[in-house]
């Protein structure tokens, strides 16, 4: 704990930002909301956003999350069109190879927990703005809770993800997000798997085992006893002639 | 359960692992060094002359023997880490050696020729005060134990109890002290701090209280600090606001205050500040200690005095002298004093020791001992002195000194050193293995490469010379085997010296680089464990943080490799330390100042003109210094700036942030995360080696096709552990995050665990282990993660092109044994198979194939799995004993391994570090790339040349065959 807490744990990371030849398909199936109505259990928080040329983040907001409490994965997003001035923004940010970043504020996706405390603080993620450009504004925005429910991080991916220079018409594909989101919980660790394995030995021994089972213990070894009883035989009967022998000289 | 062992050995049959070495070849490959760590107490044996026992017992809680004419340990007792194994006290009489243990809760007796425990009592509890031995008419025969609020007597035969009594008004008496002058009382001496001491006397015979009286001394605070007994029962204190010593006879029946005798009298002064410490010795526990004693005036001054009838004289006085000690031998006392060499120009680098007879003060005759300090050491902070009586009834005498840098050094007259012992290796805290150098000719063919062209005929020329050379140097060598040969082999010695240190054939030999606890680095041989140099840094506060770092490699001949040693201290405030791993030079680099606290440092894999690499160290206002900030390097930085990602955790907060850097060197923040630090707090964060190698992409499965690994190279692995510690509720919780993205690549819990937790995060796969809180066992569990059956971009990885997130599998499995400290092998090119190294607290290194440890293990063994040489799944994990990769040469303490790739990719250099240190070498899939001892050459070549002759013969006839044939 000592050496965590007062310093800073070092990496390196140089990334190389490559040509890239292919890139992957951007539906992975998951469900895409279209319009959103408010629901009255639910909670809304906004989605900022911020893509600036010079590169100093100012945010402003992008679109509210509806979230739906206590039942799993029940979020929606509303986020108004891109202006025209917007529109013109993002494409020389995307030109200068700036970065789009999103923030969401700190809360909890338990109810209950809303008005207990407000956690301070946003949650940021990037992406390059000009591979959000050539995706036309096609995201993946995933929030990702702790076993409690805390929203812990936001990420932000765009389909497809690389840069590859290609021309976009403002007018028609820079207008309307394209946005999947979906909140991903932590999931459970396996354990050992005891009881399973368990199982199959057992089935296992029961396959092998069971025709010898059924042997009672004179019919697994009559023939060391036969042989045994045999053998007593013989010596009991041939002693006492040698003895007797012995004793008459 | 028998069924189960036996599909479980028909498996491993089958894959047929062997890892274990063979009798002869121990101590062939690998060495363990064993060490005791700073001594606390240091007793000779002096029961009999020939006796060579020294018997230390060390801060690291060890109670060992040492042998005083080699150095080497008789045994060595290892107790409980902490405050539970804390020995408080160490006393010898004859052949046993009574410790007092944890704080007062243990009192044990060891027999110390063979290290045995003669007896153990558990003792009441209650903080520990003092101990002495307790004798009557010349025998020793109780041990007395003062505690906080009792005094207990133990018989020092059996360790019974004799009686205990409690302490009067123990509530505002601090007891401290327990006295007897072997005459059948025993005094317990106890303070109330500025006002009074209490002088209880009890009856050795039933504990009976016999008189109890208070003498006022209201500039007292504590006995242990200001007051010893000298001579016969008289309390003696020092007091430096009045500067005089206060004198008060215990058995005196009027006398209620202390007599004043002013220090001035003496004609002595305290050096301003000092806190003056008496000194004085009690040669046996059943009589009156010396009427002598030692006053320690000033850091560097000592004077020896006499207290006779109630007046105190000068006996020498000793101006300057560093350290002073007692000895007695038989029934002669003798006094050790270590002075400067040279009275007048007090240099530190040499300093002698002289004996003085206690009571007289007088100088004995030859009996110096030249005492030459390591320049690269620390000063001597403990002397520790080894009397005998000569043939002709003179004192001979050994000295032990323990330097600040924790080195044990044992002299005898007239200076040579018997042995020293680098105890700071008993507390390594991090580590680096470097290549050796070139040899002289190796050198020569790296230039003849390396440099440009500059013509046909001198290019013709220097390949004949470093020929030429070539050959000489192979002549030499073979004169050297003819040479060597011929000598009986116990006089071929294989030292290891500058001279002689180069790199061998496979780059098995490397300089190991360690950084202990106590600022001393040292530089280790690894084949031998030689130490071949030394340094001790100065002004190391404790629990600094360091940081070792190789930024130039010993590849880039000539320039030397270097290394940077990052010491921050608990501040943050750091400092650099630049040298030379292979002779321990300090580099004469300048190094930048570094005013604020370093919150990150990172090495990056772009490099300088002169070939080291850029080191960026990120302090808390997130400004970002190079090292070195050449011209090259910022130049080199502002066109990288924007690829250069770097991450920050604050487990405080549970904030990990990512920053990006700019052109001007800030940085600028791009992502957050936080984990809530009331659910659960991060333990550990771990990237990936820079080092590692990772030969295939992707694994074979049985049907023929390829499961593609996620291998990012900027993942990492953060654990957390819950705030709430319930068995039901407690988990761990495992962070998969890009560092350059922040992106929470998987996040998973493990519930009902709990720390301690180990992980190791390499490749495509994370190991971590924890404690199942129901099961009460240990458990292993395995993360790997695949990106699928087809590559997204299989030309470069980019943390910021990678949309999809991996597939991930895991397997948990039970593991039989607590684990101290978890690492991966590593190789040159990544092709041999990984092993997982578990050090566990029984001293025992495990070498664990990785394969045990793979999520796609199979629940019933099929046609496929069987084809990818799967395992089917257990959920048991076994150890067996040719695992062992330490054969019998058990590691106490593990607290780290240290892997690295060898010239051969078959092997994998280990160091195992704690209380001792243990190297050798791992073949994780056997010496696949090694012939094997006992191949047979002679039959090889044998039929090889066979063969040929023969083909030459057919050949030979057939033509004359031919010929006959074309005559005919």
């Amino acid at each position: 704990m000592a050496p965590l807490s007062s310093s800073f744990i070092a990496i390196v990371f140089v990334n190389i930002v490559g040509f890239y030849t292919q890139y992957g398909d951007c539906n992975n199936g998951r469900r895409v909301p279209e319009t959103i109505e408010s629901d009255l259990t639910g909670f809304s928080v906004p989605l900022e956003h911020s893509f600036e040329v010079d590169d100093v983040p100012r945010f402003w907001v992008r679109g509210n999350i509806q979230l739906k409490a206590g039942r799993e994965n029940n979020v929606f997003l509303s986020q108004a069109m891109l202006s025209e001035k917007d529109r013109s923004v993002l494409k020389d940010v995307a030109a200068v190879d700036g970065l789009y970043r999103i923030r969401i504020p700190r809360v909890s996706l338990q109810a209950d927990r809303q008005t207990d405390r407000q956690l301070e603080g946003y949650l940021t993620a990037f992406v390059r703005a000009c591979s959000l450009v050539e995706s036309h504004l096609s995201d993946v925005i995933t929030l990702h809770t702790d076993v409690s429910g805390f929203v812990i991080g936001v990420s932000i991916v765009t389909m497809p993800g690389a840069c590859r220079g290609a021309e976009v018409e403002d007018e028609v594909d820079l207008e309307v997000f394209n946005t999947t989101i979906s909140v991903m919980a932590p999931v459970n660790a396996p354990a050992p798997e005891t009881a399973l394995f368990i199982e199959r030995m057992e089935q296992e021994m029961d396959k092998k085992g069971k025709p010898q089972e059924q042997k009672s213990f004179f019919a697994k070894y009559w023939y060391l006893i036969l042989g045994g009883a045999v053998f007593l035989m013989a010596t009991s009967s041939a002693q006492p002639p040698a003895g007797g022998g012995r004793e008459q000289s | 359960m028998a069924g189960l062992c036996s599909v479980f050995s028909v498996c491993l049959c089958l894959l047929g692992f062997s890892a274990a070495v063979f009798e002869d070849q121990v101590g062939k490959f690998d060495w363990r060094q064993q060490f005791v760590g700073k001594v606390q107490f240091a007793l000779f044996d002096t029961h009999s002359q020939a006796s060579k026992k020294l018997l230390v017992a060390t801060e690291k809680n060890i109670f060992a023997s040492l042998n005083s004419r080699t150095g080497d340990l008789f045994w060595r007792h290892v107790d409980k880490t902490g405050p539970d194994g804390h020995i408080n006290t160490l006393m010898m009489h004859g052949q046993d050696a009574v410790v007092v243990v944890g704080n007062g809760r243990l009192l044990r007796s060891w027999e110390t020729t063979v290290g045995g425990l003669n007896w153990e009592t558990v003792l009441d509890t209650g903080s520990f005060q003092s101990a002495a031995y307790i004798g009557v008419q010349d025998v020793v025969r109780y041990v007395a134990v003062l505690k906080k609020s009792a005094i207990s007597l133990h018989y020092l035969s059996s360790g019974h109890q004799k009686w205990v009594e409690n302490l009067p008004e123990s509530d505002t008496v601090q007891y401290q002290t327990v006295y007897s002058g072997g005459n059948g009382q025993v005094f317990v001496l106890g303070v109330v701090p500025n006002s009074h001491i209490v002088i209880v006397e009890y009856n050795i015979e039933d504990g009976e209280i016999m008189k109890q009286k208070s003498v006022a001394a209201p500039w007292l605070s504590s006995l242990q600090s200001s007051c010893v007994m000298v001579g016969s029962g008289v309390l003696l204190c020092a007091d430096p606001t009045t500067k005089s010593l206060y004198t008060f006879p215990l058995q005196s029946a009027d006398q209620t205050t202390m007599t004043p005798i002013l220090l001035e009298s003496l004609g002595v002064e305290v050096a301003a500040g000092f806190q003056p410490v008496l000194i004085s010795t009690q040669p046996h526990p059943a009589r009156p200690p010396l009427s002598e004693f030692f006053l320690q005036l000033g850091p560097d001054y000592h004077i020896l005095l006499q207290l006779k009838d109630g007046l105190v004289s000068t006996l020498r006085d000793f101006n300057p002298s560093y350290l002073v000690a007692f000895a007695t031998t038989g029934e002669k006392t003798v006094a050790a004093v270590m002075s400067p060499k040279n009275e007048t120009v007090s240099s530190l680098y040499c300093t002698v020791i002289n004996l003085y007879s206690a009571d007289t003060g007088r100088r004995l005759l030859d009996t110096t001992i030249i005492y030459s300090m390591d320049p690269n050491g620390g000063k001597p902070a403990k002397l520790y002195i080894h009397t005998f009586l000569k043939k002709d009834d003179s004192v001979g005498y050994r000295v032990l000194v323990q330097t600040e840098d924790l080195v044990l050094t044992f002299l005898q007259q007239p200076g040579r050193v018997v042995w020293s012992r680098e105890e700071a290796l008993a507390d390594v805290v991090t580590m680096e293995m470097v290549d050796l150098p070139l040899t002289g000719t190796q050198a020569e063919l790296e230039g003849e490469f390396g440099k440009k062209a500059d013509g046909l005929l001198p290019m013709v020329l220097k390949r004949l010379s470093s020929q030429f050379i070539l050959l000489q140097a192979w002549m030499s060598h073979l004169w050297k085997l003819f040479y060597d040969a011929r000598k009986p082999r116990s006089h071929v010695k294989n030292e290891v010296t500058f001279e002689t240190l180069s790199r061998d054939e496979f780059n098995l030999q490397k300089m190991m680089v360690m950084v202990t606890a106590s600022g001393k680095l040292f530089g280790i041989d690894s084949k031998s464990g030689t130490v071949l140099w030394k340094q001790y840094l100065e002004n190391i506060q404790p629990n600094s943080v360091f940081k070792l770092m190789v930024q130039r490699t010993t590849a880039h001949f000539p320039h030397p490799p270097q290394c940077t040693l990052l010491v921050k201290d608990k501040v943050g405030l750091g400092s650099l330390y630049v040298f030379n791993p292979i002779f321990g030079k300090k580099s004469h680099i300048s190094v930048p100042a570094l005013p604020r606290p370093i919150l990150q440092s990172l090495l990056l894999p772009l490099m300088d003109q002169d070939y080291s690499k850029v080191l960026l160290l990120i302090d808390d206002q997130y400004k970002v210094t190079a090292f070195p900030s050449t011209k090259n390097v910022l130049q080199q930085l502002q066109e990288m700036a924007s690829s250069i990602f770097f991450y920050l955790v604050d487990s405080s907060q549970g904030r990990l942030s990512g920053f990006r850097l700019r052109k001007d060197l800030s940085t600028e923040l791009i992502w957050e995360v936080v984990i809530p630090t009331e659910v659960q707090k991060i333990v550990g964060v771990k990237g990936k080696r820079a080092n590692e190698h990772v030969h295939s992409q992707g694994r074979v499965m049985g049907d023929r096709s390829v499961l593609y690994k996620y291998l990012n190279p900027n993942l990492l692995a953060v654990v957390t552990e819950s705030t709430d510690s319930h068995q039901e509720r407690s988990f761990v919780g495992i962070f998969l995050i890009d560092g350059v993205t922040g992106r929470i690549v998987h996040e998973a819990v493990q519930r009902k665990a709990r720390r301690p937790v180990h992980f190791v995060h390499s490749e495509n796969w994370v190991v971590y282990v924890y404690w199942n809180t129901k099961s009460r066992r240990n458990e292993f569990s395995v993360l790997e993660l695949f990106e699928g059956m087809e590559l997204y971009n299989s030309t470069v990885f980019s943390s910021l092109d990678r949309p999809r997130p991996p597939q991930v599998l895991q397997q948990s499995y039970i593991f039989p044994s607590p684990i101290s400290t978890l690492e991966a092998t590593l190789t040159e090119k990544g092709i041999t198979s990984r092993h997982l190294l578990v050090g566990l607290p029984s001293g025992a290194i495990v070498s664990l194939p990785k394969m045990f440890l793979d999520p796609r293990r199979p629940e019933v063994a099929s046609d496929q799995s069987r084809e990818e040489n799967l395992i089917p799944y257990s959920p048991e994990m076994p150890i067996r004993t040719e695992w062992f990769i330490n054969y019998n040469q058990t590691v106490s303490r593990v607290r780290g391994i240290y892997t690295a790739p060898s010239g051969l990719e078959s092997t994998c250099l280990v160091v195992a570090y704690g209380l001792d240190i243990y190297q050798t070498r791992v073949y994780p899939s056997k010496q696949f790339d090694v012939l094997k001892d006992d191949y047979d050459y002679v039959l090889i070549s044998s039929v090889l040349l066979g063969l040929f002759f023969a083909t030459m013969i057919s050949k030979r006839l057939a033509e004359v065959k031919l010929l006959n044939r074309a005559w005919r």
